[in-house]
């Protein structure tokens, strides 16, 4: 900390380039650099060369092994599953966060549910699992008492612990993080437009088809965005839930990254887990697009 | 707003808050009823929950899981917030890459990183240490995206560049401008990071199970395939307490913004002295 010596005068004119000041400056941001290079780039880096080199040299092999029909299977499954409790997860947080934001902004319900929401949207995981298995597993809380009403959800199969399972179970943290990314987006809108819009004559549809409408479009498609790419990566609510075979793409990783199941394959893991990172990327390059868009208006 | 609007809306209002508070509170109101139900037709019980602390394992995983969320908190406050203020005073031009760093483990998902982590932390297990603490180096990745927006807001609420310059025309040192001109002043945002790291922490599972360590959620999965009501009672107690820590990161969020002024340089730089 030689820097921390200087007087004040110095800081004010900084050389534009070179010299001994400006790079002792850099050493301040070394720790913060190689601490992220250690344990985020440095894995990330492993994942992409395990992927792409095997015991002799670069290969293609482990990327040519995606074809096979049960990883290609757990993927479309991934895939229909993302874009489900994306899409439910989206119009149900969008509406919630509505009904929030029209009451008071400083209120202790939209604390509460604000607050709900963080934890919801983050604590899924076996919590959540166990939370179904205990309201409608097959010795559920509701089950039992529509069973004593007649009513047996699970006549056509257990259904809970497959995919459509799995649908309603993520859409119980999907809908909380669209209320999380949504809201703001809705405190933007103004009620002036509304009046502007009765003003000039229109009506209720008009607002929401001309004006509210085309605004929020760009938040209510990013936030289905991150919801996507929240389900296509998560790995816990499905691994408590689903004990047995690999239905999802994070559940063929695990499964192919530990050997108990006799599939220990490092070089096939890390090339799904490259699919899977280069799906989510794509996915959130997207939805940072669209958030910028968001902010150019809703301020 | 015409008043048939306004009744419209009110009715909307309560029909929704209705339906999904039952959507969300059914079942956790259904995991405690499943951890207080006794064998057979007995009588409700606790003993599921009594259970809990006659557990070894809950009680070392919720241990340990106590600690690393510690840990993880203090760690990262002492990486991240010299970084964001030194980056916002002398290096704008690393703003954007430690803000692409920081929000980057939203991209790569847990499930990958663990790929990447096996090689790491088998090396890590055979020369340093095979603890469960170490789980800490990559928590503290893991709650970068989080943590930075927090403390993020908090340095953008304070002038940062008058303050520093004002102590530094004073005669404080860098150490003393970052503890005890720029941190007092950004206090809620510190706790608001510290909460959010704990309530990550505490819910963590996907790493830990990979790598074969047994944190809290690890531990509720284990036992749960052999008491279900026990691990199910733990579920329900955690999720109780990330949602009042949020609880209470909400009322701090908001009533302790406070804004700080010049006078409150020299104060800091009197204290300082004074300590």
């Amino acid at each position: 900390m030689t820097v921390a010596a200087k007087p004040l005068v110095e800081t004010a004119r900084r050389p534009v380039r070179g010299g001994r000041r400006f790079s002792l400056d850099w050493l301040g941001a070394v720790p913060f650099l190689a601490y992220v290079g250690l344990f985020l780039l440095l894995p990330t880096t492993i994942v992409v060369a395990g992927s792409l080199v095997g015991p002799d040299g670069l290969t293609l092999s482990n990327l040519a092994a995606m074809n096979k029909p049960f990883i290609i299977g757990a993927f479309v499954n991934s895939l229909v599953l993302s874009a489900a409790s994306a899409i439910i997860g989206a119009i149900l947080g969008a509406v919630l966060a509505y009904a929030v934001v029209t009451g008071n902004p400083n209120g202790v319900l939209r604390r509460l549910v604000t607050s709900a929401c963080g934890v919801l949207a983050q604590f899924g995981g076996v919590t959540l699992a166990f939370a179904f298995i205990a309201t409608i597993g097959g010795a559920g809380f509701i089950t039992l008492w529509l069973v004593q009403h007649g009513i047996d959800i699970y006549a056509r199969g257990i259904w809970l612990y497959e995919l459509s399972g799995l649908v309603l179970v993520y859409t119980y943290f999907q809908i909380p993080l669209m209320v999380l990314v949504f809201l703001p987006a809705l405190d933007g809108i103004r009620p002036q437009w509304r009046e502007a819009t009765e003003s000039l004559g229109g009506g209720t549809w008009h607002y929401w088809r001309y004006v509210a409408g085309p605004l929020l479009a760009p938040a209510f498609f990013g936030g289905m965005l991150l919801l996507f790419a929240n389900s296509f990566s998560a790995y816990a609510t499905a691994a408590a839930l689903i004990s047995q075979g690999s239905i999802v793409a994070s559940l063929l990783i695990a499964n192919t990254l530990t050997s108990e199941v006799g599939l220990h394959q490092p070089g096939l893991a890390s090339a799904l887990a490259l699919v899977m990172v280069v799906i989510v990327a794509v996915v959130m390059v997207l939805y940072t697009q669209l958030q910028s868009r968001t902010s150019k208006w809703l301020q | 707003m015409s008043r048939n609007r306004r009744l419209k809306l009110q009715v909307f209002r309560v029909v929704v808050f209705l339906v999904f508070g039952a959507f969300f509170l059914v079942p956790i109101g259904a995991m405690f009823e499943f951890s207080t139900r006794g064998n057979g037709d007995a009588p409700r019980t606790l003993v599921a929950w009594q259970t809990i602390f006659q557990t070894p394992d809950l009680v070392a995983a919720i241990l340990a899981s106590l600690v690393l969320a510690v840990i993880t908190s203090v760690a990262m406050l002492l990486l991240l917030v010299p970084t964001m203020i030194w980056v916002r005073l002398r290096l704008p031009r690393l703003n954007r890459v430690v803000e692409f760093l920081c929000l980057l483990p939203l991209t790569i998902p847990a499930i990958v990183l663990v790929a990447g982590l096996a090689p790491e932390y088998r090396w890590l297990s055979i020369n340093i240490s095979e603890s469960i603490f170490t789980l800490a180096f990559v928590y503290l990745v893991l709650v970068l995206p989080y943590t930075y927006r927090t403390l993020h807001t908090g340095l953008a609420a304070i002038d940062v560049k008058t303050l520093s310059e004002a102590a530094r025309s004073l005669g404080a040192g860098w150490p003393t401008v970052m503890g005890r001109i720029i941190v007092p002043n950004m206090w809620s945002a510190l706790l608001n990071a510290c909460l959010l790291s704990v309530a990550v922490v505490l819910g963590e599972f996907t790493i830990a199970n990979l790598l074969n360590y047994e944190n809290l959620q690890v531990a509720i999965f284990l036992v749960g395939k052999a008491n279900a009501g026990v691990s199910i009672a733990v579920a329900v107690a955690s999720l109780t307490f990330a949602f009042f820590l949020l609880v209470i990161l909400s009322f701090f969020g908001r009533s302790r913004a406070r804004v700080a002024r010049l006078e409150d340089v020299a104060q800091g730089l009197v204290v300082g002295q004074r300590a």
